[in-house]
């Protein structure tokens, strides 16, 4: 079984329409959403959720008002600014990290699990997908990143399916560094503009540091060959390469428009492009 | 001299749990095969992070001498060592074939962490 | 003038936000400073090009235990919930790449062993892109956490001058660090399902804050008219629509801001800063009342 994860340093390169069309070519997979913050691949694939669960993140301070004295040394011992002066605490600003139950002198402040998002397994029509929502604001994307790719992973090896597809994050934080930990192949999205080539490098650097192989492909390609060429430079650099190029192409946004991935929907030009970097990709990825 | 084995149970007869961290039994036994604690892992496996160091604290508070289970990340590997804990890495069966093993001298001591840092 | 904070944020990634943030800065010239918080793919200097004039560095406290003061006692590892520092065996182990630096064992270490050293968040650049005060954070490449560096470049808000802040994509607590304390938000997106599914999850994030915020749809022609429906529905002001042009897009990729690539987009922009104002100002009407 092999894990092909999407990422792209920059967002909005096209990842997750990358990640629906190799869903609908490839024969037998798993999906996971692992942008979830932010997901967006249940649009393309019509999800039927089967299992749902919470889940249960970071703890939160809970300042009990009978007890308080207004001493204010959780708020003067708080290095994130998450108590105010009236004694309330901000929730999106706490890390959980207990300072303040220690220091309170009448046992005020307690630490409380939330709720901060849900996870489930869906039937789609391109075959089983595991995805998440993280609650606005919240933390701990990392954990419910590797819940939702541990649990695609224990799905395909369960049935016996070759292959988990993964979407991931924009950026090389936290999310994704938690989408990249052994993970079998790594495919970049990038777009020919300078900003694309900047965020691109520092993906690549995150990558590079976890060793595994990685492809590039270039979104959009035509917007500035210039720059394209200096993208394949910088791959081929870090030891790995450009595995295709697809042109600015409007069908995508219709067919996104339709809930229906590029290849889904006839013949375009960017429609070719994914079928031939599918092609290209394919034999080590099901071998 | 007592050893640690990562498990999906509680006998010597359980799966071997590939996870370190978030194993869901630490079986401690001797080398006779008399299981001395079956330690409930469950709450570290929800833990935030850091649930192999956690572990490496399991095993290292009961003066473990050989941890063996099928992953170790860099933390809980780095943790094992500072206590002087010998690690056996790539483990699979059930609990009494990895004890046979050991106990046969059929496995390597590792030098370094099999798996990657995570969540 | 004046001073005021205003956030430019989108929920999907790739909408324009560094596009809308740099050019409004650049048409306020002078009374403007650039504040670039998405540490982890900063890219308002690509477009702006500034001349970085200081560079520091960030880092979180980590504890350092002085091993002669150490009692084992253990205490240090009860207290924290990351995992960052632990008695085992017969020492003190720190992982100072899990610690958040809530600085709580060197505060309660019944020994006073523990001092604080720095893990290497990331790095905070400050200069000048032409009249207009530029700051940038970049995170250390393998650096997880991004809201202390977040926190840190907001440290660099200029309460003199009309701050803006280009906020990374997305809706959990990065974006939330960057735009807290703000009187504005902008939230820029795109006129198709990705881009309309993402903008509700970070409105949602984000109503419960008591900002105002108002909409910007960028490559306004592409999609459908949904969220024109959202906007109008939730009451949300479209504040400017900006349809896609290739020349802007070839613009963009070779670096250029939308006011040089189209500069019919300055008066767009100047009015889009009024607009703005007068939102702000509609929300403190008594600001009004003291300077009548």
């Amino acid at each position: 079984m092999k894990e092909l994860v999407i990422i792209s340093g920059k967002g909005g390169t096209g990842k997750t329409s990358l990640t629906a069309c190799f869903a609908f070519l490839a024969p037998n997979k798993v999906l996971a959403d692992c942008d979830v913050d932010a997901a967006d691949l249940h649009i393309l694939v019509h999800p039927e959720i089967h299992h749902e669960e919470d889940f249960r993140g970071a703890a939160k301070a809970a300042i009990d008002r009978e007890k308080c004295s207004q001493c204010q040394k959780c708020r003067e011992t708080c290095r994130f600014g998450a108590i105010n002066a009236e004694l309330v605490v901000n929730p999106l600003s706490c890390e959980g990290c207990g300072v303040c139950v220690h220091v309170c002198s009448e046992q005020a402040v307690s630490l409380e699990e939330g709720l901060n998002g849900h996870w489930c397994i869906s039937d789609t029509r391109f075959g089983p997908m595991v995805h998440a929502s993280l609650f606005p604001g919240a933390e701990n994307s990392g954990k419910l990143v590797a819940l939702v790719r541990n649990q695609a992973r224990d799905l395909a090896r369960k049935k016996e399916i070759p292959l988990v597809l993964v979407d991931g994050a924009p950026g090389v934080g936290c999310p994704v560094i938690s989408s990249l930990t052994g993970a079998d192949r790594v495919l970049i999205v990038t777009e020919p503009t300078l900003s694309g080539l900047h965020d691109m490098e520092r993906a690549m650097q995150l990558v590079r540091g976890f060793r595994i192989p990685a492809w590039v492909v270039i979104n959009k390609c035509d917007i500035n060959p210039e720059v394209a060429d200096r993208i394949e430079q910088v791959a081929l650099r870090n030891e790995s390469k450009v595995i295709g190029r697809i042109p600015y192409d409007p069908e995508v946004i219709q067919s996104m428009v339709q809930r229906r991935c590029a290849v889904e929907n006839g013949d375009s030009s960017a429609s070719r492009a994914i079928r031939g970097i599918w092609e290209r990709l394919a034999p080590d990825l099901l071998s | 001299m007592k050893i640690a084995v990562t498990s999906m149970g509680t006998e010597i007869h359980s799966q071997v749990d590939p996870r370190f961290g978030r194993a869901r039994y630490i079986v401690i036994l001797d080398e006779n095969g008399t299981v001395l604690e079956a330690v409930d892992n469950s709450r570290n496996s929800n833990a935030l992070k850091g649930a192999g160091i956690q572990a490496a604290k399991v095993v290292a508070d009961r003066k473990v001498e050989v941890l063996v289970t099928g992953h170790c990340g860099p933390n809980a590997f780095r943790a094992l060592q500072a206590a002087g804990v010998k690690v056996v890495v790539e483990q699979s069966g059930t609990v009494k074939d990895v004890l046979d093993r050991l106990n046969r001298n059929g496995v390597a001591f590792a030098d370094q962490p099999n798996a990657e840092a995570h969540w | 003038m004046t001073p005021m904070i205003i956030s430019v944020a989108s929920g999907k990634g790739g909408t324009g936000k560094t596009t809308v943030a740099t050019s409004l800065a650049w048409v306020l010239g002078s009374t403007a400073q650039l504040l670039d918080c998405d540490v982890e793919e900063p890219n308002c200097h690509v477009l702006m090009k500034p001349v970085l004039q200081e560079s520091q560095p960030v880092a979180v406290p980590v504890p350092v235990v002085d091993a002669n003061k150490c009692s084992l006692c253990g205490k240090c590892g009860e207290i924290c919930r990351f995992s960052s520092i632990v008695v085992i065996g017969n020492q003190v182990l720190t992982f100072p790449e899990m610690c958040h630096g809530c600085g709580g064992c060197t505060l309660l270490c019944p020994e006073n062993a523990i001092t604080e050293g720095g893990r290497e968040l990331g790095v905070i650049e400050t200069g000048f892109a032409g009249p207009v005060e530029f700051v940038h954070g970049r995170l250390r490449v393998g650096e997880a956490m991004s809201p202390p560096l977040i926190r840190a470049v907001k440290h660099r808000i200029n309460r003199h001058k009309i701050a803006i802040l280009d906020a990374p994509p997305g809706a959990s607590c990065p974006v939330i660090q960057t735009i807290t304390g703000s009187d504005f938000i902008v939230m820029v997106t795109e006129p198709t399902p990705f881009g309309l599914h993402d903008l509700k999850i970070a409105v949602g994030a984000i109503e419960d804050l008591g900002i105002p915020l108002g909409v910007i749809l960028n490559r306004s022609d592409i999609g459908d008219g949904e969220v024109h429906g959202f906007c109008s529905q939730k009451g949300i002001p479209l504040l400017a629509e900006i349809p896609h042009e290739r020349r802007i897009a070839e613009g963009y990729a070779r670096g250029n801001l939308l006011v040089d690539s189209t500069p019919q987009y300055v008066d767009t922009f100047l009015e889009l800063f009024v607009t703005i104002r007068d939102l702000i100002n509609g929300n403190r009407p008594h600001l009004e009342e003291t300077k009548s």
